[in-house]
């Protein structure tokens, strides 16, 4: 059976985040900065259109900043991640499948019989928007390349946040008009070798012959191709290029009863993408995991996730699996079939910039380090026979973010204070 | 540990159905939130709602997913300042009510940046 996807993308989330708990920053310039308050990674339209770029540093942007009046936020992941859950959790009420693909992004499969999908991705935005206070744009589309698209377009395009690539003649007008650089899987480099033969938009890629393709570019740029031709063939496994979380999940065949059987499969999952995470020389600061029961089974459904901060950065195994299964035991519940469970890395840094740690304990000075390399490098030469480790201690709270907001939702100290008079 | 404690008593044969169900130790969460996703926690500074019951220090239970209805408790966001009020609606005139004399009923006009943020279902106040 045929299906259909609906791309929900959390607009500007960090800023977002900050906007639901500080309403007085709406309609503002507002930055959010990575992890030590290293550069910018997260902007409102209004700081977007002040001309500040992405992943700009803040020692360089301080006085724009202040000229301009742009009001500058740590990141916070706990919460970002508190939040994340929630949108999540609302997104799953409107399907059979979720398929969470990073901490602000989520596909929601339904069945190819599914009428008015514009109405129904209005609706799911405005309950996630009044639920959360999150503001969210979908795309639909019958391939999860072309609801990437979609979603691009809804976000620069259309007013209400919302854009389906159904019929053929919409998705070939609109592809016309998407520049190359801006399809799912097609990266910088891609994108400048594909314009030097002249190929500028998505729908000149599309219309490329497969030999062509698979001559000059990779089998997995095939995929790309085909799937803007509106065949799926893009899995939850296949990793795809993107530097913004890394996320393992899997459906359980039989559902999961006690905690244990979850921690094996978890512990799996963070061995999975912490080899993912090394092998593009990145660290990650926040790990989320996530729940969930059988949707079929209303009476009895759960979805549940938390996460957490790692400081400083890590893409050490056992400190990540050990955080982890922190995360398991405070979301599980007892009683519940789980169907289904994931982990998701975010806060992605190369390990060149985390640096700026001028500690002995930081990742990549380490011992840890060097060991993760030998185990990395045993297991790409043994594929059958990995290397597993024991877990270790975790990384404590220790080093500067100047501007950072409350943890609102996770800490009965710090909540939400009204001024009631 | 917990131990649970099973109310039938044990007998040979057919187990009752009833076995199934152990009683759990009762849960303030279930009891007071019904939509987890969209519930959070805030506290309250200042006595304008007083007479409602709200004071200064006290904790609210506040769910955005119900649709604001005349009456309710809600927080409310005014020109990108947070403030609990009760929310009266009638004839396309929207009031927030203080609930303290002291302190003056508020007309919304559409000059403001107005939005309700969440409706107030409890309160949880320590003695």
């Amino acid at each position: 059976m045929s299906q259909i996807f609906a791309l929900l993308d959390c607009n500007n989330f960090f800023v977002s985040c900050e906007r639901v708990f500080n309403p007085s920053l709406r309609n503002k310039p507002v930055v959010v900065l990575s992890n030590n308050d290293g550069c910018v990674i997260s902007r409102s339209n209004e700081a977007k259109a002040l001309g500040i770029p992405m992943g700009a540093p803040y020692f360089k942007c301080r006085e724009i900043f202040e000229r301009e009046r742009i009001f500058v936020y740590s990141a916070n992941f706990v919460l970002y991640g508190d939040i994340s859950g929630r949108v999540m959790q609302t997104a799953s009420e409107f399907t059979s499948e979720l398929e969470i693909y990073s901490i602000d992004e989520a596909f929601l499969i339904w069945d190819g019989t599914h009428q008015n999908c514009l109405n129904n991705a209005q609706i799911v935005r405005e309950r996630v928007k009044r639920d959360t206070g999150m503001p969210v744009s979908i795309g639909v589309a019958p391939t999860k390349t072309l609801a990437k698209a979609a979603n691009y377009i809804a976000k620069k395009k259309s007013i209400d946040g919302v854009f389906c690539l159904l019929d053929e003649k919409t998705i070939e007008e609109w592809l016309g008009k998407t520049p190359v650089g801006e399809i799912w899987g097609i990266g910088h480099s891609k994108a400048d070798f594909l314009k030097r033969h002249g190929i500028l938009t998505a729908l000149q890629l599309r219309d490329m012959p497969d030999a062509w393709i698979k001559q000059n570019l990779t089998v997995i740029s095939l995929k790309t191709v085909w799937e803007l031709r509106g065949i799926p063939c893009i899995s939850p496994q296949d990793n795809r290029d993107d530097k913004k979380a890394i996320t393992t999940s899997r459906t359980f065949a039989k559902e999961a009863t006690n905690i244990d059987e979850l921690y094996e499969p978890i512990a799996a999952y963070i061995a999975n993408a912490s080899e993912k995470l090394r092998s593009q020389r990145s660290v990650c600061g926040y790990v989320q995991v996530y729940l969930m029961t059988n949707r079929f089974k209303k009476e009895t459904y759960y979805a549940n996730s938390a996460g957490i901060d790692l400081t400083p950065p890590t893409a050490y195994t056992p400190d990540l699996i050990n955080a982890a299964h922190k995360l398991v035991k405070s979301i599980y519940k007892e009683g519940c079939g789980y169907k289904k469970a994931g982990v998701i890395l975010s806060n992605l840094q190369s390990q060149l910039s985390s640096q700026d740690f001028l500690f002995d304990e930081s990742y990549q000075r380490s011992k840890k380090q060097k060991l993760m390399d030998v185990v990395d490098s045993w297991n790409n030469r043994h594929n059958t026979s990995k290397m597993f480790l024991a877990a270790e201690g975790m990384a404590q709270d220790w080093y500067n973010q100047a501007h950072k907001s409350k943890r609102f939702t996770t800490r009965w100290d710090e909540l939400l204070e009204i001024i009631c008079d | 540990m917990h131990l649970p404690f099973y109310q039938g008593p044990l007998r040979a044969g057919f187990p009752s159905a009833a076995d199934d169900y152990l009683d759990q130790r009762l849960d303030l969460n279930e009891h007071l939130i019904t939509h987890p996703a969209s519930t959070f926690f805030v506290k309250v500074k200042g006595d304008s709602m007083i007479n409602a019951g709200i004071h200064s220090g006290d904790m609210l239970i506040v769910d955005r997913s119900i649709e604001p209805k005349s009456r309710n408790i809600v927080v409310a966001v005014i020109n990108g300042e947070f403030t609990v009020k009760r929310l009266l609606k009638s004839k396309g005139i929207c009031q927030l009510s203080p609930e303290n004399p002291d302190y003056p009923l508020i007309n919304i006009t559409d000059a403001m940046d107005f939005e309700i943020w969440g409706i107030v279902l409890h309160v949880i106040h320590s003695f």
